[in-house]
């Protein structure tokens, strides 16, 4: 299939219907109603269902449901919208079945702004909801990533029976880039739906789907099991990207839009005569610490580069050990950190590890 | 080659179309684009911009501060990016609404009364294309054969019949921008 430019929005929309999504539940919120339009648009036109809910309350309760019945289901927002839908990505970890959420991140915190931000990488990363859970993240940086790994999304989603957050900003959601959709994967037929989903237990025994367990016992059972799986996820689903590492004695470390913005600043510093290399950490959660550990033998110093206040810089100093200096860079509620100040930050950094 | 195009005005003066052009014209030539808008919430009158990257190897930043070439439709978009320019850049003003010079001396300026021949041409709104053929012919950054078949290809449905008069204004842009 050749190129074609597609928006941000519209090709995780797209994306996900050529991965065959069944269901999309949402509310419309900007820098994604994009995805919204697009889905109200083409799914019909499949015979599928969109629907938009009457909140994100309500969206996430859909996703859930749908989910149960063994659908291939997702829902979009962004920041504000996204924690309204925190209790339900805990229950649906909790019930162990597969969903997609996009987070298409805005400037916060508060109802903040439209601007593009990465200020929800501790929500997404660490906090996703209440009790004992991570959810897969996935953070791409270009328009051909993100339908990558929104095709991605509902496979791991579905392989561990977990939920996945695929998250974005504006800039990535509005942007628009030459790229290739795969193609089009037929919808599962309800006869093909999983053994464990609720389908109406005609000729079997019925299945329970739950996120309530009582007993201490059984709560404790659930919580080795999701660990367990949690494990095993970090173990084979860890992944990133790197440029011009192999030579690198000053690394950087970005994630989304400012990652690609560090590949230019790579370029740059190269051209300088300073040895950096860059890398983009591609899952967020399992998040690359083996990498960067065996990095940080090899470099003198690490910059962080992100849209918030300083918050994977966390994930990478704990990768780090303290054996190098790690040092941040960051803009919050919407300005993007360009290379002419990125670059700066990376000759002090140079300066200091001499 | 990289070129980073920054293309300004007001919200309905066409800024975005005229980048999304340049951007179909640029991958149908086989180039690295990115095209990233930057736009106020409301749908008029508000500013409107756009970045244009194009290159021949895979694409960092979608976005700069300074641009080596860029189009200022009206005057906010003259004051902003005006003093932006790379040195050995390329600015195309809509002179009949900026009525200010540019006082740099290490970049070419080709002032095109892009409104007042787009009403000429029959719709005012032509002015986008119109500059847009000035900067294409005067950067040489993609053929004017390849904007004119984007155009084409991606005029909205609703403006099909504005095809031609599209392609009247890209020539004339071209014209205005002599040899460059």
């Amino acid at each position: 299939m050749a190129k074609e430019l597609w928006e941000g929005n519209a090709a995780i929309a797209e994306a996900a219907i050529r991965a065959g999504v069944e269901a999309f539940f949402g509310y419309p919120i900007t820098p994604q109603t994009e995805v919204l339009e697009h889905f109200s648009k083409r799914l019909p036109e499949l015979g599928r269902v969109f629907l938009q809910a009457e909140s994100e309350v309500a969206s996430i309760n859909m996703v859930y449901g749908a989910a149960c019945a063994g659908a291939r289901v997702m829902t979009s927002s962004s920041s504000p919208g996204v924690s309204l839908m925190q209790e339900g990505f805990s229950y649906i970890a909790c019930s162990e079945v597969p969903a997609v959420v996009t987070n298409i991140m805005r400037g916060g915190p508060g109802l903040g702004n439209v601007q593009p931000a990465q200020g929800d990488y501790f929500q997404a990363v660490k906090s996703a909801g209440h009790g004992d859970f991570h959810m897969i993240v996935l953070a791409p940086a270009n328009v051909q990533e993100a339908i990558d790994l929104m095709v991605l999304a509902f496979d791991l989603a579905e392989k561990y029976r977990t939920i996945v957050m695929f998250v974005a900003d504006g800039s990535i959601g509005q942007m628009m880039e030459p790229a290739e959709m795969p193609p089009m994967r037929p919808v599962r037929p309800p006869e093909e739906r999983p053994d464990w989903a609720l389908t109406g237990a005609q000729g079997r025994k019925p299945n329970i789907i739950t996120s309530l367990y009582l007993g201490a016992e059984n709560m404790e059972r659930v919580n080795l099991r999701l660990q367990a799986k949690l494990k095993e996820i970090a173990a084979n689903e860890v992944r990133w990207k790197e440029y011009s590492t192999e030579d690198a004695d000053l690394l950087l470390v970005a994630f989304g839009t400012v990652g690609r913005v560090c590949q230019t600043v790579v370029r740059e510093a190269r051209e300088k005569g300073l040895k950096v290399g860059l890398l983009r950490p591609i899952t967020l959660w399992p998040f690359p610490s083996g990498r960067i550990a065996e990095l940080a033998e090899q470099v003198r110093g690490v910059l962080v580069v992100e849209m918030n206040a300083g918050q994977m810089v966390e994930d990478v100093r704990l990768a780090v050990e303290g054996r190098r200096p790690v040092r941040f860079y960051g803009r919050m509620g919407g300005p993007i950190p360009l290379p002419d100040e990125i670059l700066p930050e990376m000759e002090k950094l140079d300066a200091e590890c001499r | 080659m990289q070129e980073e195009i920054i293309i300004s005005g007001f919200g309905g003066q066409g800024a975005l179309f005229a980048g999304q052009l340049l951007a179909y014209a640029a991958m149908e030539q086989g180039f690295h684009v990115t095209w990233i808008p930057s736009y106020g919430p409301e749908m008029r009158g508000g500013k409107a911009r756009c970045t244009v990257v194009v290159s021949d190897e895979e694409i960092g930043s979608p976005l700069v501060r300074r641009p080596s070439a860029a189009i200022v439709l009206n005057i906010p978009s003259m004051e902003a990016f005006e003093p932006a320019v790379k040195p050995g850049g390329m600015l195309v003003v809509n002179s009949s609404l900026v009525p200010q010079q540019s006082e740099r001396d290490d970049i070419r300026v080709v002032y095109v009364p892009a409104s007042d021949l787009a009403t000429e041409l029959g719709n005012v709104r032509l002015a986008n294309v119109i500059c847009l053929g000035a900067l294409v012919k005067a950067t040489g950054v993609v053929p004017l054969a390849a904007v004119e078949q984007a155009l084409d290809n991606h005029l909205p449905e609703r403006h099909r019949k504005l095809l031609g008069l599209n392609k009247e204004a890209l020539q004339k842009g071209a014209e205005l921008a002599g040899d460059g």
